[in-house]
């Protein structure tokens, strides 16, 4: 009992300790509070579905962050991942008869093959070469889905599959606790030795490798894991949407995932994360002129990062939150003093 | 057949050249991937279907009309967008996908997103070795290289094209040297466009106008500047005939080749980017840090 008392004491000053200090902190831990008791709000299905596609592709651009944000690998074919996740999981599922719960992730491994594949030529570029080059790779893969309709349904796509599970509710709470999961994991990696060399390696390769780590590894493990995380989200599309077409393979889904990711601030796991929950129930709020949507939505583009060209989310972080210029430890921007130092914060 | 895969070719080769130098002309002095580049080809297209469809004029004047309006275009969308943001590159990549999608959507809000043609600027065709050749495929064809020796004529011959050479080499030094390195930059987003423009202007009788037209157009460039070498003008001159001929090849010889052309095309691009990482006739830099 008394051990019981303990932790559950511990658990609350850590709370006020290290998450009531920080707003960004309370805003996140609210945030995932909210998205947990939102069906006790509502159970409008339409809400709720575009809430789960949203809570998908959040961990699309997560994955994105993991690869492109911290290793400075630009993707500019990020769908790949995700389409050889999605038909991946369909194809298993339809011809195996895999439930779900298995073929999402063998889905995700199929995808990891395929950043081990494109990876290996990928790394002899850099920069832009590597950007323009990775951009033919969904496509390729789209000529050849479409090139043999018997197995990839064409432009059909596969359809079919099993529901993730029959209720609304339980789909939504699945998705959200897969993506507040995998979310921590990946923000966990860069939050590691692993990340940190990933951060390294986009700032100065040069200087990585003359420190005696084995760069090409590391951007190889780099493609593997954003492969992977990317591919849970493609399987997951799958199952939900109960379809794995061509339009997941879409050079306007790589695009798509760049501007998420770009909008929320990279380097970050949670910037992509946030933006997928801003712009897209934006988007789909643009439904209502739905001949403007597109047009309104590229033009709150151009105009955020006009103003905040490092992504919305850090720079409202740096709005409310500054650094101590002695400790580097974060603090809110109205104290005087840094809570952990007590240096003066000006 | 064979002959009509070397006049596909031929023609596709010289509009993803035209695209492609455009592309690293842009990317080389002002260091932007510009997504957007093809959108404004795609806008060219649609200037002078509309003033040939609307207004009723001679696709010529459509075209005297469209290049101009889209290097405008060009130039002004540079100046309120991107240039304030050009520090950042992640957001310059975004905006430039966002003024594509802007740019679509515009054109699909006025026209629809109806398949429409232009008429060609010379009706008939002539026949070599029991070929038809449509006069409008020899203009298009004709007009691509001319565009490209002026090209090379201002790049290697003018104080313009010293400028935009040297701050493509090195951007401080150029600086340093005097060149004020943002307007070079401005000149040299209005050469892209305009070539970009000029490139609507001239394929345009060829294809068909519609808004998506641009996606296409935008992979193969990219393919063709990665196989050529980032910056390499002849590269990309050479590398752009190549992928046409294969596009054309693929079509024409493979059953369902036309679902395949853009996969063969790229993939070889990286079974040469495999073999020479810096592209066929690109150069390796000393790495940026």
């Amino acid at each position: 009992m008394d051990l019981i008392r303990y932790y559950i004491r511990k658990f609350f000053k850590l709370i006020k300790t290290e998450v009531f200090v920080l707003p960004s902190r309370m805003i996140v831990l609210l945030f995932f509070l909210m998205l947990l008791a939102l069906p006790l709000i509502t159970d409008d299905p339409y809400s709720l579905r575009i809430l789960i596609l949203t809570s998908i592709f959040a961990i699309f651009a997560a994955s994105w962050d993991l690869l492109s944000g911290f290793t400075g690998q630009m993707n500019f074919g990020h769908a790949l991942f995700f389409g050889v996740g999605a038909y991946g999981a369909a194809l298993l599922n339809l011809h195996f008869h895999i439930p779900p719960w298995a073929s999402i992730p063998l889905g995700a491994l199929a995808a990891v093959l395929a950043g081990l594949i494109i990876g290996i030529p990928c790394l002899r570029l850099r920069g832009t070469y590597l950007a323009l080059t990775t951009l033919a790779f969904p496509i390729i893969l789209m000529g050849i889905v479409f090139a043999i309709p018997e197995v990839t349904g064409g432009e059909l796509g596969i359809s079919g599959i099993d529901r993730l599970v029959r209720s609304r509710v339980a789909q939504y709470y699945i998705t959200v606790i897969v993506m507040v999961v995998l979310v921590t994991v990946m923000w966990k990696i860069t939050d590691s030795n692993i990340g940190i060399i990933f951060h390294a390696i986009r700032e100065d390769e040069v200087a990585v490798r003359a420190s005696g780590i084995n760069t090409t590894r590391y951007k190889l493990m780099a493609f593997c894991l954003s492969g992977f995380f990317a591919g849970m989200a493609g399987g997951l599309y799958a199952h939900f949407m109960r379809i794995a077409g061509p339009s997941t393979l879409e050079v306007s889904m790589s695009f798509q995932v760049v501007i998420w990711a770009v909008f929320g601030g990279v380097v970050t796991i949670w910037g992509p994360v946030g933006a997928v929950f801003i712009l897209f129930p934006l988007l789909e709020f643009f439904r209502f002129w739905p001949e403007y949507r597109m047009l309104l939505f590229a033009i709150v583009i151009l105009l955020i990062l006009l103003f905040m060209p490092q992504g919305l989310l850090v720079w409202i972080r740096d709005k409310i939150e500054s650094e101590c210029p002695r400790c580097k430890i974060r603090n809110v921007a109205t104290r005087k003093n840094c809570r952990i130092c007590d240096a003066s914060m000006h | 057949m064979f002959a009509d895969i070397i006049i596909t070719s031929l023609i596709n080769g010289s509009t993803y050249a035209l695209l492609a130098i455009g592309f690293s002309l842009i990317f080389g002095v002002a260091r932007i991937v510009n997504i957007a580049h093809t959108a404004f080809y795609m806008v060219a297209a649609f200037c002078i279907f509309f003033v040939t469809h609307h207004w009723g004029f001679h696709p010529i004047v459509g075209m005297l009309i469209a290049v101009p309006l889209v290097t405008l275009l060009g130039m002004v969308t540079y100046g309120i967008f991107i240039a304030p943001i050009r520090e950042h590159e992640a957001a310059v990549l975004i905006g430039t996908i966002a003024l594509a999608m802007a740019l679509q959507e515009v054109m699909l809000l006025i026209f629809t997103g109806n398949y429409r043609s232009v008429p060609p600027l010379v009706q008939g065709y002539f026949t070599i070795i029991g070929v038809k050749v449509f006069y409008q495929q020899l203009i298009t064809f004709v007009a691509a290289l001319v565009i490209l020796g002026a090209l090379r004529l201002l790049l290697m011959k003018t104080r313009l094209g010293l400028a935009i050479r040297s701050t493509a080499q090195d951007r401080e030094v150029a600086n340093l040297m005097g060149m004020n390195e943002s307007r070079v930059a401005l000149y040299t987003v209005g050469i892209s466009i305009a070539l970009a423009g000029f490139t609507g202007a001239v394929i345009v009788p060829l294809t068909i106008v519609e808004p998506f037209m641009w996606l296409h157009p935008l992979i193969m460039m990219m393919a063709v500047v990665v196989l050529g070498g980032l910056g390499s003008i002849k590269g990309s001159f050479v590398a752009a005939y190549i992928l046409g001929f294969a596009e054309a090849a693929v079509v024409f010889l493979i059953p369902m080749g036309a679902f395949l052309k853009g996969s063969v095309a790229l993939s070889i691009m990286i079974l040469v980017l495999l073999i020479r990482p810096e592209g066929l006739f690109g150069i390796v830099f000393e790495e940026e840090r």
